[in-house]
């Protein structure tokens, strides 16, 4: 019995203690009509080697192409010792630190944790995370509703160059609280926010504004100017950042005169893997003045009865198991192991190395604007500085073009016109320093190829399978 | 120490990054950074030693029994680990293209199909990434259930008084108020109370079954008719489904709408605090509204449902499709253990729980629910304890912190003063259980002669008890160089 130790014996001894004659008897309370018969969807049982073989082959299947999608997940080199010790039975089978005594190392390592977070974002304080990047934006618009006291209005401006799926996450996640999120559109020349499309808003009661560094094209923000004008305005600056990133561009802490209120974003650039999208880590960081509107686990440092430094779980008077109904959040889970992985994966590179990470990212993605910038039919269509993302205008339709490169084992990028139906043949391609010069001539080369005959051919050319 | 006292100006741990020079010019420099954030500078065998040394400050299911009731702390397989990290299925872009993810979505539709049997429910979405999650989920759609029939003015819960901090904070995030409904003596919902409280203003009922108190809800069919015929509809907590896994269904119950907490019945890792990962299912009612994306097969090939196929859905709740590597692992927990072994779960973790429920009755401490069944927890109050010998829950906790077991939920559910909410999960043996008895026993011995030996655990770990006001009034959350 796969998990069960119990011997025959153990049971018999089990049960003459509790004084039933057999196991079913426990179940004497719940009404015998609600008792199931029969499982139908849900397979027998298989041995550990049977999974491995059903597991190995449907990985395979998948295969492993080269990837050139980023899009909000971005593939890293991830030293082999972040998810050795990660995975170590310590960190991963242990639970929330309740018993601070007996979690010291899952503290210390969150307290760490919260040093580097905050210190990358040049904010003050960190929290242990949150979920992902999306659902921890909409944690940070209520954080700002609550925090902005001078506010009324509950209207959150949010830049259109901001990633569409986080834009869709936070509307589900605050519709319900009376909270009007309203789009800046961005100027089609530069992909950026464009700040004189927010004169409309001067006179108005306005909560805070989500701005985002590098944007979801991979364009660099002019993020002083907007940071002033909203405070200016008395709304609270939402930063939504890539955290390698922050490793090379100014930080949200150093945006125009004050710096931005709260940043947040997803911490999976930062040593967790793709996994198909997940787990990630949400991370939060703002102003001291705000901590207590803040939501999710945060750790502080204190001390022992005999003096000696420890970590703990601090205010949790803001917390759900505590305040019930008048909580800052429902949250209660984080996602403390990747958080760990996270930790890891700091410490190893160091700001040097995270640097290198960034720089090389951004080189290789401009090494890839070369080798294709030429090619009949495709256009660099933002001219700005960039960090490791580029949007690519083509001759032809998107999807049609993924199906083929994917089918000749590249992953070629995103179809922006799933969201911007303004941008109509565009892909969002990412080159980190993952890629070599082979894999983005490779790029280069079938994407000319698929390009020359999707543009010309009156249809699209027949993939190898589709 | 810290990793940041360990560290050495200008080292690093080499071949992790590219050795290039970062001074670049095709950023203009008003947008570049000029200060360094505080990271160690370390090599990479300080950073290993590091954090293996902390890892073996924590308890942990791998080192410790880990009663924590209300969280199902039972063994993490290592299979369900090594698998879900294949290369393939590691490396996969969340937006890769559907003719190279046929592997992935595979399992995942099967993972929704077993959860929707074991369940008896209708539709089964994966995309919420904790239990917190998963309530928001399942009060969104009944609030869009609701507003969907006209019928706006239902925005009251009704949420028994026992239940998770988690309830009552979730239906004020969908825009809704909380009722309470008191439970009775022996456990069960008030249901003269329930009656009293339903009306045209009732949205739904949040319960958990078996509830917090660790006892079945006897009178739950009454209570889903009460509920109906007042036009609310039943949300159901599953952070206790490890009691009744295959053998009773929420769905039979007359629930509309469920989550499952993967990372508690399906064995996923709980990592120090998440991830976890919400399964939401619904009845036919609620299918409209169930959060995207989920997988469908369609032609012999599995690809999304998204806001396209299912328009009136709740929306996102995550970036992606949730957490997709917790949801592998609980999938390939849920081949090992097949459709026998779902209910080998549950009746073993019941065992288990009765058992210690009756030893330590036997050893003389109070249940808070006695008479009743064990589900796959119980309740021991140390009321008495407390009174007469000044010996609290939190000083017994403490103290088994000092016998090697980690303590079982303290000071939880609200409504039983001084309480240990224990349970033991059916991955124990009796030696294990055997051991606690012994310690609990040894310890009740130990407030009877010398409460202090209590009052002072635990002394046998790195740190002993820690100074909370402090922390929470002098605020130490960032390390500072000691320069600066």
């Amino acid at each position: 019995m796969p998990f069960i130790p119990h011997t025959e014996e153990d049971v018999r001894q089990m049960l003459a203690a509790i004084g039933v004659d057999d196991i079913e008897t426990l179940f004497d309370e719940i009404p015998d009509d609600l008792k199931i018969h029969e499982l139908n969807e849900v397979p027998e049982g298989v041995s550990e080697m049977e999974i491995s073989r059903i597991m190995h082959e449907r990985a395979n299947q998948d295969g492993q192409p080269l990837n050139f999608i980023g899009a909000g997940a971005y593939e890293h080199h991830i030293p082999a010792a972040v998810w050795e010790i990660t995975t170590r039975g310590e960190f991963y089978s242990a639970y929330t630190p309740y018993q601070a005594e007996a979690s010291q190392g899952t503290l210390q390592l969150l307290y760490e944790y919260q040093t580097m977070m905050a210190s990358l974002m040049a904010m003050d304080v960190s929290n242990a995370s949150l979920y992902d990047g999306a659902s921890g934006l909409a944690e940070a618009i209520l954080m700002a509703v609550r925090a902005n006291r001078k506010s009324k209005s509950r209207k959150i401006l949010v830049a259109g160059s901001l990633n569409p799926v986080y834009r869709k996450v936070a509307r589900t996640l605050t519709h319900q609280q009376a909270i009007e999120l309203i789009e800046i559109p961005f100027d089609p020349e530069t992909g950026l926010t464009d700040q004189s499309s927010l004169s409309a808003y001067e006179d108005q009661d306005i909560t805070a504004i989500v701005i985002n560094q590098p944007n979801f094209f991979g364009q660099l923000e002019a993020c002083d100017g907007l940071t002033d004008w909203a405070h200016a305005r008395d709304a609270l600056v939402i930063a939504v950042v890539n955290p390698l990133a922050m490793s090379l561009i100014k930080p949200p802490g150093q945006w125009g005169e004050q710096g931005a209120d709260i940043a947040c974003g997803d911490g999976q650039p930062l040593g967790a893997p793709l996994s198909s999208g997940g787990p990630y880590y949400g991370f939060m960081t703002c102003r001291q003045s705000i901590v207590r509107q803040m939501p999710g686990r945060i750790i502080g440092r204190t001390v022992d009865v005999d003096g000696q430094p420890g970590y703990t779980l601090t205010l949790q008077a803001r917390e759900q198991h505590i305040r019930r109904s008048k909580a800052t959040s429902n949250i209660c889970t984080n996602q403390g192991l990747v958080v760990t992985a996270s930790t890891i994966y700091m410490s190893i590179l160091g700001a040097k190395g995270l640097r290198q990470v960034a720089v090389k990212s951004h080189e290789n993605t401009n090494q890839l604007v070369t080798a294709v910038e030429n090619i009949p039919g495709v256009r660099v269509l933002f001219g700005g500085p960039r960090f490791h993302e580029v949007v690519l205008q083509l001759d032809c339709e998107v999807s049609g073009l993924l199906r083929t490169m994917s089918a000749h084992g590249i992953q070629a990028g995103y179809d922006l016109s799933t969201d911007y139906p303004e941008l109509a043949n565009c892909l969002l391609v990412c080159a980190t320093e993952t890629r070599t010069d082979a894999d983005i001539q490779r790029y280069a080369e079938l994407l000319e190829r698929v390009v020359g005959l999707q543009s010309k051919a009156p249809c699209p050319v027949k993939p190898k399978f589709a | 120490m810290l990793i940041f006292e360990k560290s050495s100006p200008g080292r690093q741990a080499g071949g992790q990054s590219p050795d290039i020079d970062t001074r670049i010019d095709s950023i203009p420099e008003s947008l570049l950074r000029t200060d360094s954030p505080t990271m160690p500078e370390v090599s990479e065998l300080q950073v290993v030693r590091h954090y293996t040394q902390l890892s073996q400050k924590n308890f942990s299911i791998d080192t410790q029994f880990y009663p924590l009731g209300s969280c199902t702390m039972k063994y993490n397989p290592r299979a369900c680990n090594s698998l879900a990290m294949l290369p393939g299925l590691v490396s996969r872009h969340p937006l890769s293209h559907n003719n190279v993810s046929q592997g992935y979505l595979s399992c995942i539709y099967e993972l929704q199909e077993i959860l929707k049997d074991v369940t008896g429910m209708k539709g089964m979405s994966l995309a919420g990434m904790a239990g917190a999650q998963g309530e928001f989920a399942g009060m969104a759609m009944i609030r869009a259930y609701h507003q969907s029939r006209n019928d706006d003015d239902r925005l009251e819960v009704l949420v028994p008084d026992a239940a998770h901090g988690t309830n009552p904070a979730t239906a004020v995030m969908c825009g809704m108020k909380v009722r309470e409904i008191p439970t009775n003596r022996e456990g069960d919902v008030d249901i003269k109370a329930l009656k009293a409280a339903v009306g045209p203003q009732t949205a739904g009922l949040m319960l958990t079954n078996p509830s917090t108190l660790g006892v079945f809800e006897r009178q739950i069919k009454e209570i889903a008719r009460i509920v109906h015929e007042a036009g609310g509809l039943l949300y159901y907590d599953g952070a206790n489904l490890n009691a009744i896994l295959g053998k009773v269904r929420p769905g039979d119950m007359g629930f509309d709408v469920i989550h499952l907490n993967l990372h508690k019945t399906f064995s996923t890792p709980h990592g120090g605090g998440g991830p976890g990962a919400a399964a939401v299912g619904v009845g036919e009612r609620l299918l409209p509204f169930i959060p995207v994306p989920l997988v469908i097969r369609q032609d012999e090939q599995y690809r999304w449902a998204e806001e396209a196929d299912i328009p009136q859905t709740i929306g996102r709740l995550s970036a992606f499709a949730g957490n997709a590597g917790v949801l592998l692992r609980a999938y390939i927990y849920a081949r090992l253990l097949g459709k026998d072994g779902m209910r080998r779960v549950a009746d073993y973790a019941t065992l288990n729980a009765n058992y210690l429920m009756a030893r330590l009755k036997a050893a003389g401490f109070d249940l808070a629910f006695d008479g009743r069944r064990a589900t796959h927890e119980f309740i021991v109050t140390l009321k008495r304890q407390a009174k007469e010998l000044n010996a609290t829950a939190m000083d017994y906790a403490k103290r088994l912190l000092d016998y090697g077991h980690h303590a079982p939920t303290t000071y939880f559910p609200l409504l039983v003063p001084e309480c240990l909410l224990i349970e033991p999960t059916e991955t124990e043996d009796k030696a294990t259980l055997d051991n606690f008895i012994e310690a609990m026993s040894r310890i009740d011995e130990e407030a009877r002669t010398d409460v202090e030996i209590l009052k002072s655990a635990p002394v046998s770990l790195p740190v002993k008890r820690l100074d909370d006001v402090k922390a929470a009034r002098e605020l130490d959350l960032t390390w500072k160089a000691a320069s600066e």
